[in-house]
């Protein structure tokens, strides 16, 4: 790590944080232990801002995550830009009345008079053997309500980009940081650089497959698409960065040349982000598919304890390869 | 009804002759409601606020349109008494787009903040947690402002009500929060569903100041309303009020409201906070009968005209289907 052009993707999210508090007065930052005196967060993710930024604009919370979300949205009907951290995806679940039937549809209900400008931060995955209760991914739930963006960067550059648009942007938009390469390096973001909202990322040009992927499975699909060139595969490796809205244009243009997709996520696959981007692709592109789009996901149960289940859940670089190679067999 | 003797605390006469004319005003309004749905002119979910007339009239003269309230679905009169403008209102309960909210919030989601009325939620407790963030943002910005967090007796017993008195505290937030206590969650009895003998006990496990007035009554309901108004614009912290009443009506328009015994609505009835405080003003000479005669009609004939714009004004176009639910720029990436 003593390359000073990278940074891990938990620095690039407190650089995103401080630069937008310093520039910003109306951002704020609350959730349970962000302040200094907790230790600016479970993993360090908010060190600092309250000692910067003072006891009013950074507070750590009860372990209240109802009202931690409804704080940010009131003081958000207000004018400020709060950025809420619900520490980890499944403890959404506890907020769920705040995040959906609240900061998703105050605009639409008050026909345009209010909006909530919030980011909720919040951080999962599996690897850590936290079990069922502290690592789902649930980003479909969340997709599927109009009125929230739903971002999930799977770098450094993007997770500085993405925080800082998700804060300027005027509705609530879910940040989901994924909690075992929080300590990745990759290349240092631009400071001030931002990335736009909605907006895929192609990491690797290729002819014969598209790769979809987003957050930890991007990594995995890196390696994946390595190895399928040392085969003689050339595989298009899509990041999606956010989720909902996604960026239709570039997944479709690219899947309208290669003819096959694949789309990995490590939230499970019935009912998924993949079920709706492999639908998208069928409406639009049935006649130049080569192959069914196929969707690569976690498994279908809780996300388990013992180690090998662990590691086993969620799809990995082979089972990415795997699933390359025969759709590309279905031709 | 008497007025309490505290120096200070009681409502001048001008104050006592704006809360009646409020309370009158939530009265008209909700009988007309009834019997404009009831003639099929309008179709709702309408849940009376019949009896609770006082509470946010007298809590309200203390407010200004600078300062915030979070209400329910049951809140028509919170939103009346607060200011929300009758033509605007029914508007919007017609569901047209000359409503509040363009016709796409509806009853139980009026908004309007020219009036400080910022949430109007379906969703029993619900009010609370959004309230904390309003006074968080005055008490960042020091504006004096207060926010106001009306509920109902069942929302004490879901968990926001819990972790928002908590935060609220914690914090020192200038937020009052006012249980209107109308003995009934949706059909269920107080005694049923609540284990404390009061709500306002339910303050001391929050280390605020918490008190259980006759919410029936404009001078015991003032006096509260200006303690708790008066500490948290000092920066003194939330307060809990119960402010105890009756609801005459079912839990909604249409309910049949058989659970309710009927020997204590009729009481509650007879006791109808609205003529017993309009022969109170006129017993003291706050007020003539001719005055408030004036007042009356004066009210008529702005829900005559607001029920007439309402049903004349047009529906929203089905394009607001796809407007207000992201800002208009910001849908990127969607469009293939």
């Amino acid at each position: 790590m003593s390359d000073t052009s990278q940074i891990t993707i938990l620095q690039a999210i407190n650089k995103a944080l401080t630069d937008a508090m310093a520039e910003d007065d109306s951002v704020l930052v609350l959730g349970e232990e962000v302040a200094d005196p907790e230790e600016g967060g479970i993993v360090g993710v908010t060190k600092g801002l309250s000692t910067r930024f003072g006891p009013h604009r950074v507070r750590s919370t009860p372990i209240s995550e109802q009202a931690i979300i409804g704080a940010a949205i009131g003081a958000s009907l207000a004018g400020f830009k709060p950025v809420a951290e619900i520490m980890l995806m499944n403890f959404t679940t506890v907020a769920m009345d705040m995040i959906v039937n609240h900061a998703a549809k105050l605009r639409f209900m008050s026909g345009g008079q209010t909006h909530v400008p919030i980011v909720i931060r919040t951080m999962t995955g599996a690897g850590f053997g936290t079990g069922g209760q502290h690592c789902d991914y649930l980003e479909a739930w969340f997709a599927h309500t109009a009125g929230i963006k739903v971002v999930a960067p799977s770098n450094a550059a993007d997770a500085y980009g993405l925080m800082r648009s998700a804060i300027e942007d005027p509705d609530p938009v879910l940040f989901i940081e994924n909690l075992p390469t929080y300590w990745t390096p990759s290349a240092a973001p631009q400071p001030g650089a931002r990335v736009p909202l909605g907006k895929a990322s192609v990491l690797s040009p290729g002819q014969d497959v598209t790769v979809i992927a987003y957050a930890r499975m991007v990594q995995e699909a890196q390696a994946a698409v390595a190895s399928l060139k040392a085969g003689g595969i050339s595989a298009e490796l899509i990041d999606l960065r956010s989720v909902a809205p996604w960026d239709r244009r570039t997944v479709l243009e690219s899947v309208a040349r290669t003819g096959r997709a694949l789309v990995v996520h490590e939230a499970v696959t019935p009912f998924g982000v993949g079920a709706e981007i492999s639908a998208v692709i069928h409406e639009e592109l049935f006649s130049r598919l080569k192959a069914p789009v196929k969707r690569l996901g976690g498994a279908f149960c809780p996300v388990p304890f013992s180690k090998p289940l662990e590691t086993a859940f969620a799809p990995r670089a082979a089972d990415i390869e795997a699933a390359v190679r025969s759709l590309l067999a279905a031709a | 009804m008497t007025a309490p003797t505290i120096t200070g605390v009681t409502p001048d006469a001008a104050t006592q002759r704006d809360i009646y004319r409020r309370m009158a005003l939530i009265k008209a309004n909700d009988e007309r409601a009834r019997k404009v749905i009831r003639a099929g002119k309008l179709v709702l979910p309408y849940y009376s606020p019949r009896g609770q007339e006082v509470i946010p009239s007298a809590l309200s003269v203390l407010l200004t349109n600078d300062d915030y309230i979070c209400t329910i679905y049951r809140g028509i009169h919170d939103m009346l008494a607060k200011g929300v403008p009758l033509k605007d209102l029914w508007a919007e309960l017609a569901g047209r787009v000359t409503g509040t909210c363009k016709g796409k919030g509806g009853p139980m989601h009026i908004t309007h903040p020219k009036s400080g009325v910022m949430v109007t939620t379906g969703i029993v407790g619900s009010s609370m947690p959004i309230a904390n963030g309003l006074a968080w943002a005055s008490q960042i910005k020091g504006d004096g402002r207060v926010t106001v967090a009306y509920f109902g007796d069942g929302a004490s017993n879901i968990g926001a009500f819990h972790e928002s008195l908590n935060l609220a505290a914690v914090w020192k937030l200038p937020v009052v929060f006012v249980c209107q206590n109308n003995e009934w969650g949706e059909h269920t009895a107080y005694e049923k569903a609540t284990s404390a003998r009061q709500i306002a006990d339910r303050a001391v496990g929050y280390a605020m100041p918490g008190a259980r007035v006759d919410g029936n009554d404009p001078f015991a309901m003032y006096a509260a309303a200006k303690d708790a108004v008066d500490r948290a614009r000092a920066g003194g912290g939330p307060t809990l009020i119960e402010a105890m009443t009756y609801r005459f009506h079912g839990h909604v328009l249409g309910d049949a409201d058989a659970y309710m015994d009927k020997a204590r609505k009729e009481a509650a009835v007879a006791a109808d906070p609205v003529p017993r405080f309009r022969a109170h003003l006129i017993a003291e000479g706050i007020a003539t009968e001719a005055e408030l005669a004036e007042v009356e009609a004066a009210i008529e004939a702005e829900l005559d005209e607001a029920v007439a714009h309402a049903l004349a004004s047009d529906y929203p176009t089905v394009e607001e289907l796809a407007c207000d639910v992201f800002a208009p720029e910001a849908v990127v990436g969607e469009a293939a």
